[in-house]
């Protein structure tokens, strides 16, 4: 995640104690989002470097005008920086404090976010009015909402929407000065109730965005399903109640069925038996591709409305948890070009699956091989990656991320040693304490030895939208997901190795620049 | 010229297949060689360049309110949809085009007129860039087993072969004839490939044990011509030999199979399992895999058993040359060069006497006998660069290149029959050659990841003996390279080139630079301070990448029912920048260049996307629900 607000000060100039015996190493000291390194010259290839997750304590002393910073190391090395300049030292040994920890916990998406959108407009506010968790046990502490909406109003809605998921701000378009917003089912019911608090925030969100904006719910399930859901309890949108919008329905799969397709689909590709024709009608009956086409062409759908009608967007289906979250973060990657970088993918999913409250636990407690099948399992998650796989292999310079970081979001998702993706909320994750008990895997990933496999060696700035092509022609089977298994890595590795040879320009392996990391002595 | 019945159409609308609504407005022109539409827009005045031996069905439609409409189908997978305003002239276009594309004589065709401006021994150098004797030498040829036979000198043996053939060394002329004569069109073995170890292709080795004799059809067709005085060997009338049937389908299944793969392609805004189902329903990827599975099988059997193969068909000349070739391609590095996959073309394919006139019509003939052959070897090759992507030099702009060729007539390499043919034609005085011409931009066709260092390129390629099927994919760079839409928007090809190039540039320039400096600290030794003017980075206008990615509109995501009263059918138009970068294919050929090039323009209108309006039938579920707005957008 985003460290650089950690780093008081990059550079000083320090002399580096390694032991009694050590000779004193003199340079310039720098400190990084992950290392500490100091370089004796300045065109030095031969740099020490320390990573800062490595250091157990640090102690620091100022004298004169200079300081001194005593790092007591995991690995038991005691490391003395002296630094010139008092100020330099503190705020060097701050920068180490802050980042040694080196977890992303510290790190809050939605309020970066939101001073991303405070810049571009001012019809919004963060809430705190979910503090407790009390009005929606699934929603983060903090929300974002119009501003004209008071927190008594946002209460009332929440109490007339499912699992108390009113409306809230998941992306602000700023060109086109529309929004993209979420919410779960209204709970209107057979008697056709109606909320006038929650109708009011769907009009103040009309009236903060672009003049004469008009609004579109796009309905996760279809017209029939979302009429008879009013026999439980839900429903969805009138069009009289809500001036200015109007609604779509778009069904996309869920749940069980799209479990299933999970399931079929991995069950076709391990079988190396089948006939040609055989392999493609599995493929066409499993209709894991017919998935993606339909998410990715929904999603297309939200982008479009508020990219070229200038219109604003809110997507629900049912609970809001699964499809929904689907569309509107697939929606972000297609218009907002920061979502596309490394980090900014990271916060997306961060912001948009884990803080939205997508039932991770529930969702991946099995992955295709099992028997137990409880009916939580379904793979939404997992088609959201296929859904960015398809747009990197259509854009393949515009993400900056690549396939592999896909395919470690997979595996974290459903198996992880790393905290993030644990618990279906951020309520649950607060009473687990999962923040102090476990480390976050955006730190993992963000590892410098991990980035030439999570990296895309090709990417560039693209900042305009993506519109992919949901042609069936178009879509293809993620091999280096489905089949694994049945094909070897090493071929698409050797490609990677190679692409990132060609755009680093390396001749050969080892003349890549010299690096030597303090080695423990024996 | 004297066909053509009316040289130009003003105010013909050229319709995007897509958006049935979009469509451009402009000229149409029939000249001796080509079709040309202009577009009317003056600032762009794009053209679009069909040659007349592209064409491969013309239809007629039904007339309506707007015109006549007139369907332009091309061998190289364009599709062109006209409607000419007035009846007479749609119907003049018609008949002209109909003779057009059906030329007659071999001097109708393009390549007789078309003039690269090359001087007369720059064209001849041309026709020597591939050389067969080379090709021979190369394998180590003659050698103890194999010598080269005279035995068709003028063609007196069989007239579909080649003079120079290699056969082995203990087959006198006498025992040739002998065989010739039991062989179907006197096609009788002959050397394809030697692989150096001890093995070859087509014909066995006497060093070995026992001969592979493959028969790439399948079982039951090789019955079927036992009764027509034709069949496969007797095991028992020949020793040591293993027969192995290969189910390759004959001709007219796979021009079928095409024909239904391309109705597929055609669909409007199919569904994922339309299209999947029509593509299992063409059987098309089953016969590629077929063809797969028998080279493999042969370059198994060369290269881990060392044992010889024998490879043939009915005639010899178009299963076999498929199989023959992708063993080749499997056991030998070279034929996965540029140059070598040239050579191989020339050897297993030309000079063997496929039937290119036949098979891609070139002249007006039986319709029969047309089929995807060499088509269905190319694709092969795509997709074994898709399972090996460091293991070829060249690149899939290559592939589609050569095939455009095959049919466009414009270079004399793929005329005629036989090889005799092209010589009493006397082609090469009078005809450029393609692979001249794709020598000379080698840069365009060069695939970036290709490591000659690496142990792919180095030998065979290994392949389980049963590959799988998920590794056969649907090749829409080909059968779809004409819409743009649907191809993915930016090219990690062009992208890494234009690193390549750029860094080596930049490479060359630190050389010299360095060479300088070296110069000049020699002359200043008594100096102090060397001068270091010339260490600046120089900075590159560079390779614009974010080019590639505007040329990129939204496409049709409402699917039936139309979702936004569109205010205003250009807004946003900031995205629809025509970006020619990104084109699959390069600006080296005016022919492939010019027709692409109109791709990408334009919004998308996204309320005209559906194909009948606003009588659009509304879907079911909108149907039932009147309070859905859908309903109401409908009838809007």
């Amino acid at each position: 995640m985003e460290f650089s607000e950690l780093i008081r000060t990059r550079q000083a100039q320090a002399e580096l104690l390694s032991g009694p015996e050590a000779p004193a190493l003199r340079g310039t000291l720098c400190v990084t989002g992950h290392h500490l390194l100091l370089s004796p010259k300045p065109q030095a290839t031969d740099l020490w470097l320390l990573l800062l997750r490595s250091v157990d304590s640090i102690e620091k002393r100022v004298a004169g005008d200079s300081g001194t910073i005593t790092l007591r190391c995991k690995d038991l090395r005691v490391l003395q920086l002296r630094i010139e300049g008092v100020e330099a030292t503190l705020d060097v040994a701050r920068s180490i404090e802050g980042l040694r920890l080196g977890d992303a916990w510290h790190f809050h998406p939605l309020e970066s976010y939101y001073k991303r959108v405070a810049l571009e407009t001012d019809a919004w506010r963060l809430s705190e009015v979910n503090e407790d968790f009390s009005l929606c046990p699934s929603y983060p502490r903090v929300v974002i909402v119009p501003r004209a909406v008071d927190d008594a109003a946002l209460a009332r809605s929440a109490r007339f929407r499912q699992g108390g998921r009113f409306p809230v701000l998941s992306y602000h378009h700023a060109r086109s000065g529309t929004a993209l917003l979420r919410s779960s089912q209204p709970l209107i019911g057979p008697k056709k109730l109606r909320c006038a608090e929650d109708e009011e925030l769907l009009g103040a969100v009309l009236a903060g965005a672009r003049p004469g904006a008009q609004g579109f719910i796009v309905d996760t399930r279809s017209a029939q399903t979302a009429k008879q859901a009013r026999m439980t309890g839900g429903g969805t949108e009138s069009k009289a109640a809500y001036p200015g919008w109007k609604r779509l329905h778009r069904p996309l799969e869920r749940g069980r069925h799209l479990q299933e397709s999970f399931v079929r689909l991995v069950e076709a590709c391990g079988d190396l038996e089948q006939s040609m024709d055989q392999w493609l009608s599995r493929l066409d009956s499993c209709r894991w591709l017919a998935h993606v086409q339909e998410a990715l062409s929904t999603a297309c759908l939200a982008a479009q409305g508020m990219e070229r009608e200038g219109a604003c967007v809110l997507v629900h289906g049912a609970e809001g948890m699964d499809s929904t979250l689907l569309v509107t973060s697939l929606a972000q990657l297609i218009l907002d070009p920061l979502s596309r970088t490394m980090a900014g993918f990271q916060e997306l999913v961060e912001r948009e699956w884990i803080q939205a409250g997508h039932p991770f636990q529930l969702r991946c407690a099995h992955s295709a091989f099992s028997h137990a099948r409880s009916k939580h399992e379904a793979p939404t998650f997992l088609l959201f990656l296929d859904c960015v796989w398809q747009l990197g292999r259509q854009f393949p310079l515009s993400l900056e991320f690549g396939e592999g970081l896909l395919l470690a979001l997979f595996e974290h998702a459903y198996a992880s040693p790393f905290g993030t993706f644990l618990c279906n909320s951020e309520k649950e994750r607060c009473l687990c304490e999962v923040r102090t008990q476990t480390h976050s895997l955006w730190s993992g990933l963000n590892q410098s030895k991990e980035q030439r496999k999570l990296r895309n060696p090709l990417y560039v700035l693209n900042p305009s939208a993506l519109w992919p092509s949901v042609e069936p022609q178009s879509l293809r089977l993620w091999q280096g997901l489905f089949l694994r298994q049945t094909r070897p890595p090493e071929r698409s590795e050797e490609v990677w190795e190679k692409v990132w040879q060609i755009v680093t320009d390396e001749k050969t392996e080892d003349s890549r620049p010299v690096v030597s990391a303090p080695e423990p002595q024996p | 010229m004297e066909h053509i019945r009316t040289p130009k159409v003003e105010n013909v609308r050229l319709v995007d297949r897509i958006s049935s609504k979009k469509a451009v407005l402009g000229t149409l022109y029939l000249t001796a060689t080509h079709v040309i539409f202009v577009e009317n827009a003056p600032d762009t005045r794009k053209e679009t360049w069909i040659l007349h031996s592209q064409i491969s069905t013309i239809e007629k439609q039904a007339t309506t309110a707007t015109g006549c409409h007139l369907l332009i189908r091309c061998k190289n997978f364009q599709l062109l949809q006209l409607v000419i305003p007035q009846e007479r002239d749609c119907h003049d276009v018609y008949i002209s085009l109909i003779r057009l594309a059906r030329p007659v004589k071999y001097e109708e065709l393009y390549c007789f007129s078309f003039n690269p401006k090359l001087d007369k021994e720059e064209r001849e150098r041309g026709w020597t860039l591939i050389d067969l004797g080379e090709e021979y030498k190369r394998m180590g040829l003659p050698n103890d087993y194999w010598q080269l036979s005279d035995v068709n000198r003028d063609y007196r043996l069989c007239d579909s072969y080649p003079t120079e053939l290699y056969v082995p060394r203990p087959a006198t002329a006498h025992i040739i004839v002998g065989s010739s004569k039991f062989r179907s069109r006197r096609r009788f073995p002959a050397l394809s490939y030697y692989y150096k170890e001890n093995h070859a292709i087509r014909k066995a080795n006497p060093g070995s044990d026992f001969i592979y004799v493959v028969d790439t059809r399948p079982k039951l067709n090789a019955m079927a011509n036992r009764a027509a005085g034709k069949g496969y060997e007797n095991e028992d009338n020949y020793s040591n030999i293993k027969f192995q049937f290969i189910g390759i389908e004959n001709i007219h299944v796979m021009r079928n199979s095409l024909q239904k793969m391309l109705e597929v392609c055609e669909l409007k805004s199919p569904s994922m399992s339309d299209f999947l189902w029509g593509l299992e329903n063409s059987g098309w990827l089953r016969h590629i895999k077929a063809i797969m599975d028998a080279g493999i099988f042969i370059a198994r059997a060369v290269a881990e058993e060392g044992a010889s193969v024998l490879v043939h068909c009915s005639d010899g000349w178009d299963r076999t040359a498929q199989v023959c070739s992708v063993a080749s391609l499997l056991l030998d590095p070279h034929y996965r060069t540029l140059k070598g996959f040239m050579v191989l073309i020339e050897k297993d394919w030309i000079s063997f006497g496929h039937k290119f006139n036949h098979r891609y019509g070139n002249l007006d003939g039986d319709p029969k006998e047309i089929s995807p052959v060499i088509d269905q070897f190319i694709e092969c090759v795509w997709q074994l660069m898709g399972q090996f992507p460091c293991a070829f030099e060249f690149n899939e702009r290559f592939l589609i290149h050569i095939q455009h060729h095959i049919y466009s007539c414009q270079f004399g390499n793929f005329l005629c029959n036989s090889q005799k043919e092209r010589r009493e034609l006397k082609i090469q005085e009078r005809t450029y050659s393609l692979w001249a011409h794709l020598w000379k931009n080698r840069a365009d066709y060069a695939n970036p990841l290709f490591r000659a260092d690496h142990s792919q390129a180095q030998g065979a390629l290994r392949l389980p003996a049963a590959p799988c099927n998920f590794t056969y994919k649907f090749w829409s760079g080909m059968y779809n390279r004409f819409e743009k839409g649907l191809q993915p928007r930016q090219s990690v090809t062009d992208y890494l080139l234009a690193v390549k190039e750029e860094s080596q540039q930049l490479e060359e320039e630190l050389e010299a630079l360095e060479e300088r400096l070296e110069k000049i600290q020699k002359v200043q030794l008594d100096h102090s301070g060397v001068r270091s003017e010339q260490r600046e980075a120089s900075k590159h206008p560079g390779f614009s990448t974010s080019d590639h990615s505007t040329a990129n509109t939204p496409q049709d995501y409402s699917g039936n029912a139309k979702s936004f009263p569109s205010r205003s059918p250009s807004q946003g138009d900031e995205d629809s920048a025509l970006i020619l970068t990104q084109d699959n294919l390069k600006s080296s050929d005016p022919d492939l260049s010019a027709n692409n090039s109109d791709q990408e323009s334009g919004v998308e209108d996204l309320s005209c996307r559906s194909p009948s309006g606003g009588e659009c039938a509304p879907s079911e579920d909108s149907g039932k629900d009147r309070d859905s707005d859908e309903a109401v957008f409908l009838t809007a």
